[in-house]
């Protein structure tokens, strides 16, 4: 349905703890299925991502969990490293430790020098071609907007230096929609929905960055359609939850609680579709709208991504 | 549910006529915002005395409940009209105030200023605007420092602070003690020496070599000029983040915990438990929001579900005979398959919970399960009826429970 794999570089963002890592997880179990050579990378190191594919630690270095599927979790110092190595050709000698902690200190007050550390090391991945897919598990909101921004923003503050001589190539990549899309995750709730449907609109107004995809997490199935609904409504009535107690011989609290339960559901799953339509009309009809049902089982871990690429395969 | 006990319902009466302060904290989306505001209500409905929420980014919905329009640290009372239009007679008054993060900020420079062009000067700088936004803790900082302002100010009974949602719920502990730190640490000294004399000293040093070259001598001239601006108001701003580290582990002051019983949050809740008993804070409420009901894990419901998934059949014919035509016999099995199979999905979800309940409900002052609303608190009267759960109102809320 979209070409959302066709792409070489996608951020997943959204609120806290909707289910980025668990997206971004089966997003790249899903393109080294495809045979693509995959990056996943966890910008936030919290050790999420290795839990969900139940590896070790994901070292900034990498680590392969699979076949065409390797990854690793950011970090600042080491990206710095890299950069000065590689790209700035700066002679590091001995330790980085007082540079990375400067850095990180001005980093504190400049806009974009972590950002662009954290973007850069994606958009290298990117152009020196070491895989086909980088699949990032971005920041929340909050953050991924400068991350994002940093590149073009970045040119503001940083006047002279290497660090502004090496952004163009990164906009570049990042503003090419058939390169690198953003992926935005929500479940169907009220606050969810809203960062998101705000979050689209930053996007669009202040990075480069295309929305490429939103994803509902956690939607419940539909139980009733229009006529189980009616039928359910005449058996939540107390001659019929009656009859069908007597009939099993259990009580009929048992049975109202079994029927309660169901209309709880059935609330909450309503509750969400209203939310859900929020999010449609406030991202627009032409971005793709992808839904992920809710896992009642253990919803983490290697299983569960598994069952979210399933999903997310017969979506896309 | 783990078999919640009765409970003292005096017990959350007595905790809150003896505090000041209550600092609603969780991680994100748990219902921090919305306990914090229901938990006020119920206390100005049924304590009485002048009662202020302090909320940071409330759902659209809620602030329109508590009548915040806009931004500004202004607190607004609810009218007592409100309240009796959702069927409330209060004792006391309701106050809310929604948190301005740049507001309070500036407020904050303004005071800790030496004087009022050094002032200027740093509101006008551009690294100052992204500083106040992205300083690491910088939010959390702020809420405890709003909530020490109006504590001093002392014209409120009890305040009940809402938190900004933390990407780690235990910054917020440690945000005054950070920002104690971070006056003291080297590199803010380093940053502050005056520039001619750094280049003296460090401009042969391969760090700032490298620094210059990478960054551009500019920006640290930036950085430095902004640092050193700041560096005034060191006295001030330490004098002060110790003195909101001592209200929070003032005796008046108490924290609510607010978790759902999901894997995530609730790790978190067990992580903060830890967290806060580990710097003496106190911990006198619990909130587990948004549970299932308790009858999903009955094991009369269970064995219910099972017969009606085993049954659904016999027992459509036989409802379709009894149902003089509006129960067809298909479309009836089809309910009484879904409605048995929904029971076992949430009663999957309902049995985790619990068990994470039992292990969050150990060892601490009062527990309240909050269920979850539908189409929830639109409106004062919703956030009456949560406030209601919470505080125990008879006959409401059976589960509750005390350790
Ligand atoms: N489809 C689903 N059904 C049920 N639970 C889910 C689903 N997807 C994710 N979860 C659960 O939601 C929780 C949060 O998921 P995840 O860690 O992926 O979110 P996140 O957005 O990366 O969070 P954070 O902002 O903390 O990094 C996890 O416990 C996960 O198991
Ligand atoms: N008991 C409940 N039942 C149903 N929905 C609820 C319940 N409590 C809160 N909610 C809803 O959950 C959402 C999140 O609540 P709220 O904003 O209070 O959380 P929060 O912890 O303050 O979030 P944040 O960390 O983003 O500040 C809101 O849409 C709110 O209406
Ligand atoms: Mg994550
Ligand atoms: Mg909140």
């Amino acid at each position: 349905m979209t070409d959302l794999l066709a792409r070489r570089l996608l951020f997943v963002t959204g609120k806290g703890g909707v289910g980025k890592t668990t997206v971004a997880a089966a997003l790249g179990l899903l393109a080294a299925e495809q045979g693509k050579r995959t990056l996943v990378c966890e910008v936030e190191p919290k050790g999420d991502l290795s839990a969900a594919y139940e590896c070790g630690p994901t070292p900034f270095k990498g680590r392969e969990v699979g076949p065409g599927l390797t990854a690793m979790s950011m970090d600042t110092e080491a990206s710095l490293r890299e950069y000065l190595r590689l790209i700035a050709r700066v002679p590091v000698v001995g330790r980085i430790g007082p540079v990375a902690t400067a850095f990180d200190f001005v980093a504190t007050a400049a806009p974009g020098i972590r950002e662009i550390l954290t973007v850069g090391k994606l958009c290298y991945e990117v152009r020196e071609r070491h895989y086909d897919l980088v699949v990032v598990d971005a920041s929340a909101t909050g953050q991924v907007i400068g991350q994002l921004a940093a590149p073009s923003g970045i040119n503001e503050l940083v006047r002279v230096g290497l660090i502004r001589s090496q952004t163009d190539w990164m906009i570049e990549i990042l503003a090419d929609p058939a390169v690198t899309g953003a992926v935005i995750v929500t479940t169907p709730e009220e606050m969810p929905v809203s960062e998101a449907v705000d979050l689209a609109g930053r996007l669009g107004r202040e990075t480069a960055v295309r929305l490429a995809c939103v994803v509902a997490n956690r939607v419940l199935p539909e139980l009733f359609g229009h006529r189980e609904e009616e039928v359910f409504e005449r058996l939540c009535g107390r001659s019929e939850k009656a009859a069908v107690a007597k009939q099993l011989g259990v009580s009929v609290e048992a049975v109202s609680s079994v029927f309660a339960a169901a209309r709880l559901a059935v609330t909450i799953r309503r509750d969400g579709a209203g939310h859900l339509e929020q999010l449609r009309a406030g991202i627009g009809e032409e971005v793709p709208l992808v839904y992920l049902p809710y896992l009642f089982g253990r919803a983490y871990g290697l299983r569960a991504i598994r069952q979210v690429a399933e999903s997310l395969g017969e979506e896309l | 549910m783990s078999a919640p006990t009765a409970h003292d319902p005096a017990a959350l009466e007595q905790l809150v006529a003896a505090k000041e302060v209550i600092v609603a904290c969780g991680s994100g989306g748990v219902g921090k915002t919305t306990t914090a505001a229901a938990l006020a209500a119920a206390v100005a409905a049924r304590l009485g005395g002048r009662v202020l929420v302090l909320t940071v980014d409330p759902a659209k919905r809620l602030a329109d409940a508590l009548g915040l329009k806009g931004i500004g640290n202004e607190a607004t009372r609810i009218p007592t009209s409100s309240f009796e239009a959702a069927g409330v007679k209060p004792k006391g008054e309701l106050y809310a105030a929604m948190l301005d993060m740049s507001e309070s900020w500036d407020a904050l420079v303004r005071r800790h200023a030496p004087d009022a062009r050094t002032a200027g000067q740093i509101l006008a700088n551009p690294l100052y605007r992204n500083i106040s936004r992205r300083f690491s803790q910088g939010q959390d900082y702020i809420a405890m420092e709003r909530l020490y302002e109006l504590h001093e100010e002392g014209s409120y009974d009890l305040l009940v602070v809402d938190t900004p949602p933390s990407r780690n719920a235990l910054d917020l502990l440690d945000a005054p003690a950070r920002m104690q730190d971070f006056f003291s640490s080297r590199l803010l000294h380093w940053l502050t020496v005056p520039y001619r004399s750094r280049l003296v000293n460090l401009a042969s040093k391969p760090f700032y070599q490298v620094a210059d070259r990478v960054l551009g001598s500019q920006l640290l001239q930036d950085v430095a000029d902004f640092f050193i601006l700041f560096q005034t108001m060191r006295e001030g701003f330490v004098a002060r983040a110790s003195a909101v580290d001592r209200l929070l582990h003032d005796l008046r002051t108490t924290f609510l915990l607010v978790t759902t019983l999901e894997a995530v949050p609730g790790r978190e809740a067990l992580e903060m438990k830890a967290a806060l008993s580990e710097r003496r804070l106190h911990l006198g409420l619990l909130v587990c929001n948004r549970v299932l009901p308790s009858t999903l894990t009955d094991p009369s419901s269970h064995e219910a579900a099972e017969a009606l998934s085993a049954g659904a059949g016999e027992l459509a014919e036989l409802l379709s005979r009894q149902g003089a035509g509006e129960l067809p016999a298909d479309v009836t099995a089809r309910v009484i398959e879904e409605v048995a199979g929904s029971f076992s999905n949430f009663r999957q979800v309902a049995t985790r919970e619990s068990e994470l309940a039992r292990e969050l409900s150990s060892a601490h002052g009062v527990t309240v399960s909050v269920p979850y609303q539908p189409g929830h608190v639109a409106d004062l009267s919703g956030l009456l009826q949560m406030g209601g759960t919470i505080w125990g109102e008879p006959g409401r809320s059976p589960r509750r429970r005390r350790s």
